[in-house]
């Protein structure tokens, strides 16, 4: 495995001006870190020595606090505690670890449309990564086209659970409730609109120069270090490494859907830009695919009680979060509220290979690779 | 590298900065004493109300959830500039703080430094259920602030979990009916009962 080692100072040669290393301290408040993240950066002159990055900032106790709390409950807390970014997708690792412990089948056309949920939350996610991270790189008309097209994945969402950033709309054995009418024809067209409308985001960035002299070759990372680091999703598909829990593990309707996963070998900060563009238009394939099959039927599974008692046992499930693979482990003794419960974020692990990508790199590279990183403080202190 | 930030308890005892007071109330103290000063003065507070309320700064400063409903008022559907809101990276610059979003016990001493570098005249709106109170994150947790409150005085309350884009709005201009309404001769006495009580 390749590792890196801290750049040795620079000597200073005799005679010469006195120079020295400098500790920076950014954040926890700062426009571009994404939340409450502080990084301690070792500076010689520009070149960036070392990142620390301290966190807890948003510590919230969630896995803690689940332990006190029904399984029904759990879902609405994990919208909240953790990733705000994908709240669906969060419900769903909850429910994917609980169903999984009580063998409880969920009726096809929950498969579904769960699996639209899914989609939809990452389309958004992403959207709000590209939105902020134009306004990071000086590129503020990228951040007024996504916030517009994020707004119609709001609306969608609204008009089925209510919510526009946390649903609460999965739960045990299905979810809460069918779609309004006419609600599959707006979504369709929606991906219809949304894919001319990913061409024009194309138009606008990818043959940019500035765009371009900013990512392209920027805090590359290769495929072992990647692994070794723990990475996941965008970014350690970006490094060449073929890792998808939808296509690995399949969940719900992913087995029955054709996608493709884009995977890069660059490493950098421009092959994950490249990742998540794919990643969206995939999506918006997949939400297509799935409303055309989408199968006529129940939309919950029948006699789940509402304080549902899971067995006793253990178990470890993994979903594909917008970030990449999110793991549930959770411990029951047969009670209403879980044992012990335990997050695998992907952010977490993705921070501490950004801050590997970072060492060497100038100082006005830290926003480009964090940027392109697309880590949620939630995720990562929860 | 630190871990753990300090106590709540210590927040209390951070000395107020910005003890200074302006020329304005300075001029303001002066003219409550000459016969027909109160007329003038009155004219004087409409039009810096009228100035503070059309201008307001916020910090770009986010905590949580909230913050993308933030992000989303100033975005284009809702786009907040229309009410002259315009966000500023630096607390030198603003005078509004935003709150937005859960505040851990570690966040805390940051939030009421920011709150401290801001120059006066400063307001600050809590945004959303967890900075109001602690909103889910209220019982058996051991990490989260049981209100921004308890740190920073605010103006105005945004309810909601997070709270929608309009609902911000409404925020917003409730604070600037009340900047208003604002008196420069009550402003300075109620300062000083704060710097008194926190002495």
């Amino acid at each position: 495995m390749e590792t890196r080692e801290r750049p040795a100072t620079p000597v200073q040669p005799e005679g010469t001006l006195r120079s020295e290393e400098l500790l920076l301290n950014m954040g926890p408040q700062h426009p571009s870190t994404h939340g409450v993240l502080r990084l301690l950066v070792s500076l010689s002159g520009e070149n960036i020595l070392e990142i620390t990055p301290d966190i807890g900032y948003l510590h919230s106790s969630v896995e803690k606090m689940m332990e006190y709390r029904t399984y029904t409950q759990n879902i609405a807390l994990a919208d909240r505690g953790m990733d705000y970014l994908a709240a669906v997708t969060n419900e769903m690792a909850i429910l994917r670890a609980v169903e999984t412990l009580a063998s409880i089948e969920t009726p096809p056309r929950a498969q579904y449309l769960r699996t639209i949920f899914m989609e939809l939350q990452r389309i958004q996610s992403h959207l709000l990564w590209l939105g902020t991270y134009g306004i990071d790189m000086g590129a503020f008309t990228i951040f007024l086209w996504c916030m517009r097209e994020r707004e119609l994945v709001m609306d969608l969402f609204e008009s089925v659970t209510g919510g526009r950033l946390h649903h609460v709309y999965f739960r045990i054995g299905g979810v809460y409730d069918e779609v309004p009418r006419g609600w599959t024809d707006r979504c369709n067209e929606f991906c219809g609109y949304f894919k001319k409308r990913l061409d024009e985001y194309h138009q606008l960035l990818t043959g940019n120069p500035i765009w371009q002299a900013r990512l392209q070759g920027v805090g590359a990372i290769g495929r072992d270090l990647a692994i070794a680091l723990g990475a996941s999703g965008p970014v350690a598909r970006a490094s060449g490494l073929q890792w998808d829990v939808r296509r690995s593990h399949p969940y719900e309707a992913y087995d029955k859907v054709d996608f493709k996963v884009p995977v890069y070998t660059e490493g950098d900060c421009w092959a994950r830009y490249l990742v998540r563009m794919e990643e969206m238009l995939e999506s918006a394939r997949i939400i297509e695919q799935c409303l055309a099959q989408l199968p006529e039927g129940e939309f919950r599974a029948g006699r789940v009680p509402i304080n549902l008692r899971a067995p006793a046992g253990e178990v470890y499930t993994r979903v594909e979060s917008p970030r990449g693979d999110l793991g549930v482990h959770l411990v029951s003794n047969g009670g209403e509220t879980p044992w012990r419960v335990k997050i695998r974020a992907p952010s977490f692990s993705n921070l501490y290979a950004l801050a590997e990508m970072m060492i060497g790199w100038k100082i006005a590279d830290i926003i480009a690779i964090l940027g392109s990183s697309d880590i949620v403080l939630a995720d990562v202190d929860r | 590298m630190s871990s753990g930030g300090p106590e709540v308890t210590s927040i209390a005892r951070v000395p107020a900065m910005g003890s200074q007071v302006a020329p304005i109330e300075q001029m303001a103290e002066v003219l409550t004493k000459l016969p027909g000063g109160e007329l003038l003065l009155t004219t004087i507070e409409n039009v810096l109300n009228w100035g503070r309320a059309s201008s307001l700064w916020p910090l770009t400063f986010g905590l949580a959830c909230c913050a993308m409903e933030m992000m989303q008022a100033m975005g284009t559907r809702f786009d907040l500039d229309r009410f002259g809101v315009i966000p500023r990276a630096t607390p030198r610059q603003a005078d509004l703080i935003i709150v937005s979003g859960r505040c851990s016990i570690k966040m805390a001493p940051v939030v009421r430094r920011l709150w401290e570098q801001m120059p006066e005249p400063k307001y600050v709106i809590s945004m959303g259920s967890c900075a109001t109170c602690g909103g889910p994150f209220y019982y058996d947790n051991y990490s989260i602030l049981k209100g921004i409150d308890t740190i920073i005085p605010v103006d105005v309350y945004v309810p909601g979990c997070p709270p929608r884009p309009e609902a911000l709005i409404e925020g917003v201009l409730k604070l600037q009916e009340k900047i208003k309404q604002e008196r420069l001769v009550t402003r300075r006495a109620r300062r000083n009962a704060a710097a008194a009580a926190g002495a």
